[in-house]
């Protein structure tokens, strides 16, 4: 079984279009979507949706005004300013450390889980998918990514599966690094603009902190081939192979529209055949 | 005024709009980038940075002479920062939340703490525009602290313009707490519209209004149109897809300065949302 993560530090790359025709370019795997925050991978894959669990990481402090004597105590010790004046917590702002609770005189604070998101085992026409879906402004992304791998090497184990293919999240933070520890490979998608370049090397360097098998392949390439080359230069100083350069085209769009691949969508297309190539690249590398 | 700038989904045009906001009111501003992870607003803002501050944040340092590995500490972190082994007392830095619980509830007062750096803040000048951003260091897992010590750099005095990070999770919620308007920036696409329901949702929880500007826009995709008019929220701009405003975007042209006709409009869309 390997593990295969599509990242790119920079949203809005292409993960999730290349992640999505990855499914159908592989039969034995199953799909990931380990961007909880935003996921998407769904309005492609459409799945169907076989198991659905709570996800709850986090306790949240609650006051029972009957029991409270407005010592304040909780207030003053409260590092994220989220017990207001009136004794009321904010439930945004509370990182459910639990202080409040512990140094309540009078036990008159409640510290109970909440349920931070749900986790769903489902079936695509692409096979099995594990995903996820964070309730909105909630905490602990990392860990609802860590279940979302647990149920996938689950999945992957019990039907002898070759791969797992995970989505990730844009950035370098939690649910990044839970979405890449302990995979064989990493695939950045890059884009040939400054921001991009910038975020590119902010994320390699994330990958070579833990020591990840990296490759990159160039989204957009025709739209700045200069830059193209300071991303080859980048990954050449960097011993990093380049996959593969996708062209620029908003037929991609049109595929998502209909809920296709851009496989399925047109697979004698330009974009179709350098994905084909970079996904037989990744086979060759793990 | 506080204006946020978010988006749910990545690559949507935050920094685009947040850069050309800022640019278009020329005097009198402050921009914040609060995507700590991935800073970008600097290559459009292009700004002379006169200094950079470093942020820390607070971890417990055990006095292993005073500790009795009694576990106590152990016991109260919900973090799971913090193990007790038999006489050894491993500490996790980066899981670590800075509560500060294991301080207080140490019954032999053998913990204090000390600081530790996750990142920087570059505070500098773009023409008029005053430019700070937060800079998360790679490895970092926590981008939330380093949310926080950007805004502590807010000038209320100023129009604040935050640039935030894609998502709908804890750095989102932070950096958009206490804006008076959220500009939420969508694309003609399912995925933008699905991240847009997401991302209107936080704002709705917060209780801030907001209005939504639609870049890459595509007329023969009504979706996000329907859905902006079925929930009562103005759609203050439309920005065509156009390969040119890509390739000016991959060089690092700002969009007002590559096409000055936009900075009408941006001007017209701050005059919508101060109504």
């Amino acid at each position: 079984m390997k593990q295969i993560t599509v990242i790119s530090g920079k949203g809005g790359t292409g993960k999730t279009t290349i992640a999505a025709a990855f499914a159908s370019l592989t039969k034995s795997k199953v799909m990931a979507d380990c961007d909880v925050d935003a996921a998407d991978l769904y309005l492609i894959l459409t799945p169907e949706v076989k198991e659905k669990h709570e996800f709850s990481a986090a306790k949240i402090a609650l006051v029972d005004k009957e029991k409270c004597i407005e010592c304040r105590k909780c207030i003053e010790v409260c590092r994220f300013s989220a017990v207001s004046d009136n004794f009321v917590v904010d439930p945004v702002s509370c990182e459910g450390c639990g202080v409040c609770y512990r140094i309540c005189p009078t036990e008159a604070i409640k510290f109970e889980e909440k349920i931070s998101g749900y986790h769903f085992v489902s079936d695509t026409r692409f096979g099995p998918m594990a995903h996820a879906r964070l309730e909105i402004a909630s905490e602990n992304s990392g860990k609802l990514v860590t279940l979302v791998r647990k149920k996938a090497r689950e999945i992957a184990k019990n039907n002898k599966l070759d791969y797992i293919l995970i989505d990730g999240p844009p950035g370098i933070g939690c649910p990044v690094i839970a979405s890449l520890t302990g995979v064989n490979l990493a695939l950045v998608v890059s884009e040939p603009t400054l921001s991009g370049i910038h975020d590119l090397e902010r994320v390699i360097d994330l990958t070579e902190h833990f020591k990840i098998k990296t490759l990159v392949c160039i989204n957009k390439y025709d739209i700045n081939r200069e830059n193209v080359r300071r991303i080859e230069e980048i990954c050449v100083k960097k011993s990093i192979k380049v996959a593969g350069k996708i062209p620029y085209d908003t037929e991609v769009n049109r595929a998502m529209r209909m809920e296709k691949t851009i496989i399925e969508y047109d697979p004698q297309s330009e974009i179709a055949q350098e994905i084909t190539r970079i996904w037989n690249m990744i086979e060759n590398e793990v | 005024m506080i204006i946020s700038i978010a988006s749910g989904k990545g690559g949507t045009g935050k920094t685009t709009i947040a850069t050309s906001l800022a640019l278009s009111i020329g005097r009198n501003v402050q921009f914040l980038d609060c995507d700590v992870e991935e800073p970008n607003a600097r290559i459009f803002l292009k700004p002379q940075i006169e200094k950079v501050e470093k942020v820390t944040v607070l971890v417990p340092e055990v006095d292993e002479n005073k500790c009795d590995f009694c576990g106590k500490c152990s016991e109260v972190c919900e973090y799971n920062a913090i193990v007790v082994a038999k006489n050894k007392v491993l500490i996790f830095p980066e899981l670590c939340h800075s509560c500060g619980g294991c301080v207080l509830f140490c019954p032999q007062k053998a913990i204090a703490e000390k600081e530790r750096e996750i990142g920087k803040i570059e505070v500098g000048k773009a023409g008029d525009i005053g430019f700070i951003s937060g800079i998360l260091n790679v490895g970092e897992a926590m981008p939330v602290p380093m949310v926080s010590a950007v805004k502590r750099k807010i000038n209320k005095e100023k129009s604040v313009i935050i640039d935030v990070s894609p998502g709908t999770s804890c750095p989102v919620v932070e950096a958009v707490k206490y804006s008076d308007y959220c500009i939420l920036v969508t694309e003609s696409t399912p995925f933008g519209l699905s991240d847009l329901k997401l991302a209107m949702g936080v704002l709705a929880k917060m209780k801030i209004p907001c209005g939504i500007v639609i870049n890459k826009y595509d007329s023969t995709y009504t979706k996000t149109e329907e859905f902006c008019k079925q929930q009562d929220i103005p759609v203050l701009l439309k920005i065509p897809e156009d390969r040119k405003i890509a390739e000016s975007y991959s060089k690092g042209e700002p969009l007002v300065k590559a096409l000055p006709e936009y900075k009408n409009e941006f001007v017209k869309m701050l005059e919508r949302i101060k109504k």
